[in-house]
């Protein structure tokens, strides 16, 4: 509290980017948690919250005559532009808001604070609705060629890993502590993925400290032994996922990457994604294209395509089926990494998973996978999504990248996937929103440390109790498409620009009607009607079997013949509302009408 | 039949068909005077592919050694490949097709040979008439009236022979307007807006020119449309520097001084030769696989091809605006009235009208606002994207409309009676067909071919009980409500389903869309029984 310098500002403008005309008067509150915006139009109480772990930037543009106006970003990608009366009161906002949103110390963070009233009991137990090991034993592990090592119990041999890890079962404690001491952070060679169907599996570490010319026989013996876990194979593929030119580089600093002269029957390949300061740049582009102010058809191509941002989605993706086609359909086991093994490594083994195992294309499967490739194998979410107040440069959108990809195959594949694009966008939400403990820290040991498991809440349980909202109606287990590995096409033609992330809170922007909870709204009625008919059969058959009737034709109660779908988050009271055609010479005075007609 | 001297050869064994989509199939090849015929012997019993040769944009023949291959390039943006033996049965084969694809006498075409089993030509040929669309909109009679000045096509030629005008302007005075404008298309009312009594008017340039002639019934005829309203607008499909300059070759543009009630907006669009350009552009880019992201979005952008689509769904939303919100009647044109006219007045009757957007109201529409309005269907449809053909009177204004009604579709999913199916099937049709609907260029040279006596209506073929299920929308939930489509380059998009169309991208999709059918159909029966 000691940080609210203002905790209430009256007469504040909250404009539509879209068209100035629909800005809306009220009151501005701080509290400890949100800024929250309540319109003072007589009737409705209209109220708009911003969690203050969810602010990414403030910007205060210079006064003018209405006032003061105030431009706040969030991480999920909302823009708010507030105008405030006095100058002085702004800069108070601002400088509460700045200290607001950049707290200091995990204590600070909301997920501590966050109490849904639910007993302690039932909150632990939201903690054990995910079980990683309950994933391995459904890929069929362990078995004779994987075996779970507890050579990371307390961390001992990488901080930064989880303590549960496979590990082929010839490879001897010796061996993976040796290999971990010539790979960065220690992150050895480990599985990610294993395939019951043909025994190749994906494995995943950081790069090997190879310097110019060093060896490590551990490390070899390492490879080795993955391969031999394969026994239908006689080479594996090492995947680097950076552009050679940065592997390169890295040899410079002691690290670099495999060479096949010293692995035996290993087949080296690099990829390309760039790293994350491209990336953070990239997204940082496409974000002021998407923002633009009414840009023109040119104006929004060109800044997408100078922005690269497509271009490393469609990098991570073509990865992503370069290991999935590799373990699928040559049967190959793969090892992936790129410099520590926690960005690009995670983004490339969970698309290849997705694209492999229809399990995660399910709701619950897709929650395991995030669980397992970005939460346990250490993605540096506080870093990365700048949960505290830190180095800039380690923030970057790694994990948007991985969910968009996932996207991108949604809309390529509408009936591959059990849950919706507002699935993808609630976790994203939340992966930046702190208000869950899952995604807090950079990796198990932090987390363990800062005992969230005993303190904060679980958005897997979230997410899982509210899963009605999440299904995608077109789903079907038993679908051409849902079946066994996904084939993509990666012609640049087939990937889009994400508007309900990136445009997520410009409502104008979007389809005013949903095919999604149209259908939803009709199959839960199918459903019902269905369960309906079964107990009316059964109460005849009852009827007939006690009483020898004969069956009598039963006409069941009229029934509505209209989906409830138009209500239901259906924004057709939006459709009533014209767009900027006409840059606004209709409602504005007849002066500017002058602009529009030739002389 | 004279076809016969185009073919030399007739039959081919032995032929590779290779298609987009399928195997490769190994069978007959059969050219006849309308159609490619072939049909493979497989074990699994035979199968035939029937193409029309009008549907051929362009071919490529290549020899190689005693055999050849012709890769057929089609106007609905199929790409086949056969691969011939013999080297002069194969140059037939290419010749035929080059010269029978191209035979531009509407006569001979397929539409008056096709003859299917369950449609009669003793129907009645399309879905309205003007008469009759009057008669059914008893608020018209007050102010307007039907006029058969053209029933002999000679006060306009590209006019159907009966129009709806202002009740107090007389076949006389109509004359004179017609003479005032470009091609006599003399402003007739297109939309009456019941909600308030607006309309939408459409017409070609007014041709005062260099001299600034005036044309007092003209100027009367428009005061006749307002009906005492303070003002109207009129929307230039042009820039205001396009209609000045038109002065220079007779057109031009109403003048403040002589329209004074009349405010001119302009929105410059694009039509003709620009039109076609952007579309060849962009079916070259989406054929390109080896496209990096950079390349391709750049080649899009370069296509502009969404610029356009952009700049018309908001034309058209300005056209409503003033209409609905403004609640003023407009009056569109651009040169000759016969294409962006079109589009925009027909997008904008979407976006009101809810009567427009059942399948019926949305092909009657296509029949008053484009056929029987003559667009120049055989002018602007003869090639396709792929032809090297130099360029005459080819532009794609009907695939833009289709394009754009299709994003009013992904805007709106419940809120139109039809399918993409139909909106695909339409785009296909307008361009090679097998009935009479699309053929010629006016009401006038569709009678004096006997269109309507000797070929059969598409639109009612589309109606049938069969096609009608395929061709509905299955979430159609009427509304009265006006769809303003959201014009945010986000908000538009590459029409997948018809670049693409011949992708496997597209069978994902559209498998989507049978899974919607058919859970809508499984709730229906629940909910019915």
């Amino acid at each position: 509290m000691e940080h609210i310098r203002l905790p209430k500002v009256d007469n504040v403008r909250l404009l539509d980017r879209v068209s100035p005309r629909r800005s809306k008067l009220g009151t501005l509150y701080l509290t400890a948690t949100h800024t929250i915006f309540v319109e003072s139009e007589a009737g409705v109480r209209n109220e708009t919250w911003v969690l203050h772990s969810l602010v990414c930037s403030l910007e205060k543009q210079v006064a003018t005559d209405s006032g003061c106006p105030l431009l706040i970003h969030c991480k999920n990608f909302q823009v708010l532009r507030f105008v405030i009366p006095g100058e002085q009161e702004c800069h108070d906002v601002l400088l509460s808001l700045r200290r607001l949103s950049q707290p200091e110390s995990y204590e600070e963070l909301y997920c501590i604070t966050y109490k849904p009233n639910v007993d302690e009991e039932e909150r632990r137990q939201e903690w054990d609705l995910l079980d990683l090991k309950a994933d391995y034993s459904r890929m069929g592990l362990p078995n004779s060629l994987w075996k779970l090592s507890p050579v990371n119990q307390h961390y001992k041999v990488s901080d930064t890993y989880p303590a549960d890890l496979f590990v082929p079962e010839s490879a001897t404690p010796p061996v993976i502590v040796g290999s971990s001491k010539f790979r960065s952070r220690g992150r050895f060679p480990t599985l990610a993925y294993y395939s019951k169907e043909n025994h190749a599996a994906i494995c995943r570490s950081s790069q090997p400290l190879s310097g110019f010319s060093a060896r490590c026989l551990e490390d070899e013996q390492m490879l080795e032994a993955i391969l031999r876990s394969n026994p239908r194979s006689d080479f594996m593929y090492v995947v680097d996922t950076r552009p050679k030119l940065n592997a390169i580089a890295n040899r410079a600093a002691g690290k670099g990457y495999e060479n096949e002269d010293n692995y035996s029957n290993i087949k080296f390949k690099f990829i390309g994604i760039e790293n994350i300061h491209v990336m953070r740049n990239s997204q940082q582009k496409m974000l002021e294209v998407s923002q633009l102010h009414s840009p023109s058809m040119s104006d929004f191509l060109e800044g997408l395509e100078s922005s690269g941002w497509l271009r490393h989605i469609k990098a991570v993706l073509d990865a992503g089926i370069f290991i999935a086609k590799a373990v699928a359909e040559e049967g190959v086991s793969v090892l992936v990494h790129c410099s520590d093994g926690w960005d690009r490594t995670a983004q490339v083994c969970s698309v290849a998973s997705v694209l492999l195992d229809p399990y995660y294309r399910t709701l619950r499967g897709f929650m395991v996978l995030i669980e397992k490739d970005w939460v346990s194998f250490g993605h540096k979410f506080s870093h990365r999504c700048n949960h505290l107040v830190g180095d800039p440069k380690e923030v970057s959108p790694i994990i948007d990248q991985f969910l968009e990809c996932v996207w991108q195959l949604m809309e390529q594949f509408p009936c591959a996937f059990e849950f919706s694009e507002r699935f993808l966008i609630t976790i994203h939400s939340h992966i930046y929103s702190c208000q869950f403990g899952n995604f807090i820290g950079n990796n198990q040991r932090e987390r363990t440390d800062l005992r969230l498991l005993e303190r904060t809440h679980s958005l897997w349980s979230y997410l899982w109790t509210n899963r009605a909202v999440y299904i995608n109606p077109l789903y079907r287990e038993d679908h051409s498409q849902t079946q066994g590995l996904l084939r993509p096409s990666t012609a640049p033609y087939c990937f889009k620009f994400w508007r309900g992330l990136y445009n997520r809170f410009d409502r104008g922007m979007h389809p005013r009607q949903s095919v999604e909870d149209y259908l939803s709204a009709i199959q839960e009625e199918t459903e019902q009607l269905e369960e309906q008919l079964a107990s009316h059969k059964q109460k005849i058959a009852h009827l007939e079997k006690e009483q020898g009737w004969n069956s009598v034709t039963q006409k069941s109660a009229p029934f509505d013949n209209s989906p409830t779908a138009w209500a239901q988050g259906n924004n057709l009271n939006m459709a009533n509302t014209p767009q900027d055609y006409t840059g606004g010479f209709i409602t504005s005075s007849p002066v500017s009408l002058k602009h529009q007609t030739a002389a | 039949m004279e076809f016969s001297e185009h073919i030399k050869t007739a039959n081919v064994e032995d032929v590779v068909l290779r298609q987009p989509l399928h195997p490769p199939s190994r069978g007959t090849l059969c050219i006849t005077g309308h159609h490619l015929l072939f049909s493979d012997r497989e074990e699994t019993g035979t199968r035939q592919f029937l193409l029309l040769l009008k549907n051929i944009d362009a071919i490529e023949k290549r020899m190689s050694g005693s055999s050849g291959t012709i890769t057929i390039k089609c106007k609905d943006l199929r790409v086949l490949q056969l691969d011939i033996p013999g080297m002069e049965q194969c140059l037939n084969i290419a010749h035929s097709i080059e010269t029978l694809s191209c035979l531009d006498c509407a006569s001979e075409m397929y539409p008056f040979f096709h003859r299917p089993s369950d449609l009669s030509l003793q129907d009645q040929w399309g879905l309205s008439s003007t008469e009759k669309l009057y008669s059914q909109m008893k608020e018209l009679h007050d102010r307007w009236r039907v006029s058969t000045v053209n029933r002999d096509y000679s006060v306009c030629p590209s006019y159907p022979p009966a129009v709806i005008v202002p009740k107090n302007i007389d076949d006389s005075m109509l004359k004179k307007v017609a003479k005032f404008r470009q091609g006599g298309r003399f402003p007739v009312l297109c939309y009456y807006h019941r909600k308030n009594g607006m309309v939408i008017m459409r017409s070609s340039q007014p041709l005062p020119g260099a001299n600034r002639k005036r044309c007092k019934e003209d100027e009367d005829l428009l005061q006749a449309v307002l009906d005492g309203s303070d003002k109207g607008y009129i929307i230039d499909t042009r820039s205001s520097q396009q209609a000045t300059q038109a002065r220079m070759t007779g057109g031009g543009f109403e003048s403040k001084s002589s329209y004074s009630c009349w405010k001119r907006l302009h929105r410059q669009m694009e039509k003709g030769k620009a039109l076609q350009e952007s579309l060849i552009k962009l079916v070259e880019a989406c054929g390109d696989e080896s496209n990096n992201m950079d390349r391709w979005l750049s080649k899009l952008e370069n296509s502009k091809w969404l610029f356009y689509v952009q700049t018309a769904l908001s034309t058209a939303g300005l056209l409503a605006e003033c209409v609905e919100r403004d609640g003023h009647s407009v009056l569109v044109h651009g040169s000759e009235g016969k294409d962006s006219t079109l589009l925009i007045s027909t997008l904008a009757q979407l976006i009101m009208d809810p009567h427009c957007r059942s399948l019926e109201g949305f092909l009657a529409l296509l029949e008053r606002e484009w056929v029987q309005a003559g667009h120049p269907f055989m002018q602007r449809c003869a090639h396709s994207a792929f032809s090297h053909a130099r360029l005459q009177q080819e532009s794609p204004v009907f695939l833009l409309l289709l394009d754009c009604v299709w994003q009013l579709w992904r805007q709106f999913p419940l809120a139109l009676g039809f399918s993409e199916a139909l909106l695909l099937r339409l785009a296909t049709e307008a361009y090679a067909s097998d009935f009479g609907t699309f053929l010629c260029n006016s009401h006038q040279e569709r009678w004096a071919l006997g269109v309507m006596e000797r070929t059969h209506c598409l639109f009612k073929a589309l109606l049938r009980p069969r096609e009608r299920d395929y061709y509905s929308n299955p979430l159609y939930e009427p509304t009265e409500l006006a769809i303003w489509p959201s014009v945010h380059p986000q908000s538009l998009q590459l029409w997948r389903g018809f670049f693409l169309r011949w992708t496997q991208q597209s069978r994902h999709l559209e498998e989507a869309q049978e899974e919607i059918r058919n859970m809508v159909i499984e709730w229906g029966k629940l909910a019915l029984s």
